[in-house]
C-alpha cells in the first residue's frame, strides 16, 4: 500500500478524480471549493488532461455535457450559487441521460450568502435539482478519505446508471486536512455504444439530446428513467450506523454533521444516555429502511443539520411519523456544537418520546 | 533559533505556515516585548492565524489582520496598518504568507522595504507529505514560483513534515532525507524541523533545531 498523503478534501477529490480516469474539468472559481479548480490546473497539464476555466458555471457544465456525450469521464465543481446557475445544465444532462461528476462544496445561503459551511442546498441535490422529473445520485462525504473514496464510486454509478452523481460536501470538508490513502480502487469503465464518438460508417449516427417532439415518447423516456431509479434505490444506498445496537435515541446526521454529532454520543454514553446515530452516506437513494427499523426501537430521532432542517423531512417520512423527529441546527454559516447537541439528547431523555 | 527581525514564512498552501507562525510568535514573545503577527494570508478562507486573536491577545501579541478574515465575504485586502512592520523597526514580527505563489503574491508590495533593511529570513515550510511537494524537485518548483511571485528569495528551509494526526517519529525520520536533499540542491540550510510536541521527545536527540508545535484549535 502507498503511503499516506496530508490532504484538504477538495484536493483529495480532485486527485481521486484524476485517479478515476477523470482527464477533463470545467470550471469557475469560488470559495469555498476553489481548491479543486486551482488542484487540476496544477495537474491536468502535466497528465495530458484538460483543465478549463470556463467564462462561467453555466459555460462549464455545458462543457461537461459536451465531453459527457462522448463517453469521457468529466467533472466540474462548485459551491452552492454556483450549482444554482448550473442547474439548466443538470437537467440537460438528466434528459440525455448523459454520466458525469458534479461537486458542490456548500456554503450559507440563499442568495449570495457567505462563504462559510452549509447543508442548506440538500432540498436542492436530492429532490432533483432544477426543473423536470429527475433525479441524481448525491453522496455525503464525513471525511477526507470519503471526498476521494466516493469521488471514485460517484465516477462508477454516473457511467453504470447514465445519469449525474453530486458529491455533496460543505465548506469545512473542503477545507479541512486529513490523512488520506490514494490506493482507491478504480472498477472498469462499462461499454458506452450510445457514445458520440465518431460512427466510423459503421454504425448509425449516436445523439445526445434532451428534446422529444413527440409527448408521448418523451413520457416513455421518463417512466423507463424512474425505472432506472427504482434499481438505484433498490441497491446503491449506503449508511453508517453507529452504536445504534442498544439506542433508545436516533440522531440522524451526515457530513460535517455527524462528526459533532459522534463527539456528543461520546459525552451522552458517558452519562448512561443509549443514544447512536443513522448517517446517510447516499442522500438520494435515502436510507429509508435502517431509519424505518430503527422506529421499532428508538423513541425519538433528533436530526442534526446546518440548515434550517432539510433532510428532518426525509427521516419524518422514512419513519412515517410514528417517533418524534427533533431539529438541533445551525444555519448561514455555523455548525451546531457538541454542547448543543447534548442538551437535545439529555432534553429527550427526559422526555422518552412524549412531545 | 535566533530570530530575525522579521521572520517570514510562505510555501505551499497546507504546509503549516499558519501553525507554525502562531507557535514562533509565542517563542518570540518569551524574548521581546513588542512582537506582531502579520496575517498576510489572501486566499485562504478557513483556518487563519486570526483564529488565534484570543490567544494573542492574553499574551500581549498584537495581530495585523484583515478585518475580512474569518468573515463571511471573501475580499483580498490587506490593511494599511500593515506598513508598520517595517516603519517599526523595534518590534519583532512574524509573517505568515499566504500559500503557493498566488499567496505569496502580497509580499511584493513590502518586499522593497524588507530587502532594503535587510533583517529578515525568509522561510519555506516544506511538508513532503503533501501531495503537490513529495520530493526536493517539486518542492524547488514551488519555492522559484513563491519567489518570482514574492520577490523575496528564500534565506532558509522549515522541515514541517507531518500527515497530521498520524503522524509518526518515523514519518519526520525518513522525510528528513529529502529535506537535505532539498538544502543541497537551493543551497539553504534547514533552520528547523518542526514536529508535534506528542512526538518531540522521542525525536529530541535523533534531529538537530527540533522545534515542538502545539496545533490551534480544531473545530472537531
Amino acid at each position: 500500500m502507498a503511503d499516506k498523503v496530508l490532504m484538504k478534501g477538495n484536493e483529495a477529490i480532485a486527485e481521486a478524480a484524476i485517479v478515476a480516469g477523470c482527464r477533463h474539468y470545467f470550471g469557475y472559481p469560488i470559495t469555498p471549493q476553489t481548491e479543486i479548480a486551482a488542484y487540476m490546473a496544477k495537474r491536468m497539464p502535466k497528465i495530458g488532461g484538460c483543465f478549463l476555466q470556463a467564462e462561467s458555471e453555466i459555460a462549464a457544465i455545458n462543457m461537461v455535457y459536451g465531453v459527457a456525450s462522448t463517453g469521457l469521464r468529466v467533472m466540474t465543481s462548485s459551491s452552492s450559487p454556483g450549482i444554482s446557475l448550473k442547474g439548466e445544465g443538470l437537467s440537460y444532462l438528466a434528459g440525455a441521460d448523459l454520466p458525469s461528476l458534479v461537486v458542490n462544496v456548500q456554503r450559507g445561503g440563499p442568495g449570495l450568502g457567505g462563504i462559510q459551511p452549509s447543508q442548506s442546498d440538500y432540498f436542492q441535490a436530492t429532490k432533483g435539482g432544477a426543473h423536470g422529473d429527475f433525479h441524481m445520485i448525491v453522496l455525503a462525504p464525513a471525511s477526507v478519505q470519503e471526498m476521494a473514496d466516493l469521488t471514485v464510486h460517484g465516477f462508477d454509478l454516473a457511467d453504470k446508471y447514465r445519469m449525474t452523481s453530486m458529491i455533496l460536501a460543505d465548506g469545512t470538508m473542503g477545507q479541512m486536512m486529513e490523512p488520506v490513502s490514494l490506493d482507491l480502487e478504480v472498477k472498469p469503465m462499462p461499454e458506452k455504444p450510445w457514445a458520440t464518438t465518431g460512427t466510423k460508417l459503421q454504425r448509425k449516427h449516436n445523439i445526445t439530446n434532451s428534446l422529444s417532439l413527440d409527448p408521448e415518447e418523451l413520457e416513455m423516456l421518463n417512466f423507463k428513467r424512474y425505472e432506472r431509479y427504482k434499481v438505484i434505490e433498490e441497491n446503491e444506498v449506503m449508511y453508517e450506523e453507529y452504536m445504534m445496537e442498544d439506542a433508545e435515541i436516533c440522531i440522524a446526521a451526515f457530513g460535517i454533521a455527524s462528526r459533532v454529532a459522534k463527539n456528543a454520543i461520546t459525552e451522552a454514553r458517558k452519562m448512561g444516555i443509549k443514544v447512536g446515530l443513522i448517517r446517510p452516506i447516499t442522500l438520494w437513494p435515502f436510507p429509508t429502511a435502517p431509519f424505518k427499523a430503527a422506529a421499532d426501537k428508538v423513541h425519538t430521532f433528533i436530526s442534526v443539520e446546518l440548515s434550517m432542517g432539510q433532510m428532518i423531512e426525509d427521516v419524518r417520512l422514512a419513519t412515517e411519523c410514528r417517533r418524534p423527529v427533533k431539529l438541533v441546527n445551525r444555519a448561514g454559516g455555523m455548525i451546531p456544537s457538541p454542547e448543543q447537541i447534548l442538551e437535545a439528547i439529555k432534553e429527550a431523555n427526559k422526555n422518552g418520546g412524549a412531545n | 533559533m535566533e530570530f530575525k527581525r522579521m521572520t517570514l514564512l510562505a510555501g505551499h498552501y497546507g504546509s503549516g505556515k499558519t501553525n507554525i507562525a502562531v507557535n514562533l510568535a509565542f517563542s518570540l514573545k518569551k524574548r521581546y516585548d513588542n512582537v506582531v503577527v502579520a496575517d498576510m494570508d489572501i486566499v485562504n478562507p478557513y483556518f487563519r492565524t486570526k483564529d488565534s486573536t484570543e490567544d494573542f491577545e492574553k499574551a500581549g501579541i498584537k495581530l495585523i489582520a484583515s478585518r475580512f478574515a474569518g468573515s463571511n465575504v471573501d475580499l483580498p485586502s490587506l490593511p494599511q496598518e500593515m506598513y508598520s512592520l517595517t516603519d517599526d523597526k523595534t518590534c519583532h514580527a512574524i509573517l505568515d504568507i499566504g500559500g503557493d505563489e498566488r499567496g505569496a503574491l502580497v509580499l511584493g508590495r513590502y518586499a522593497p522595504m524588507i530587502q532594503e533593511e535587510g533583517d529578515y529570513e525568509m522561510l519555506f515550510v516544506f511538508n513532503s507529505a503533501r501531495p503537490l511537494t513529495p520530493d526536493a524537485d517539486s518542492a524547488i518548483e514551488v519555492m522559484r514560483e513563491i519567489e518570482w511571485a514574492g520577490k523575496i528569495p528564500f534565506t532558509g528551509i522549515v522541515n514541517n513534515t507531518n500527515i497530521g494526526e498520524e503522524t509518526t517519529p518515523e514519518t519526520v525520520i525518513s522525510s528528513m532525507k529529502k529535506a537535505e536533499e532539498l538544502c543541497e540542491k537551493t543551497g539553504l540550510p534547514i533552520l528547523m524541523t518542526t514536529v508535534h510536541e506528542r512526538i518531540f521527545s522521542s525525536l529530541e536527540d535523533k534531529i538537530p533545531n527540533l522545534y515542538p508545535l502545539k496545533l490551534q484549535a480544531k473545530i472537531l
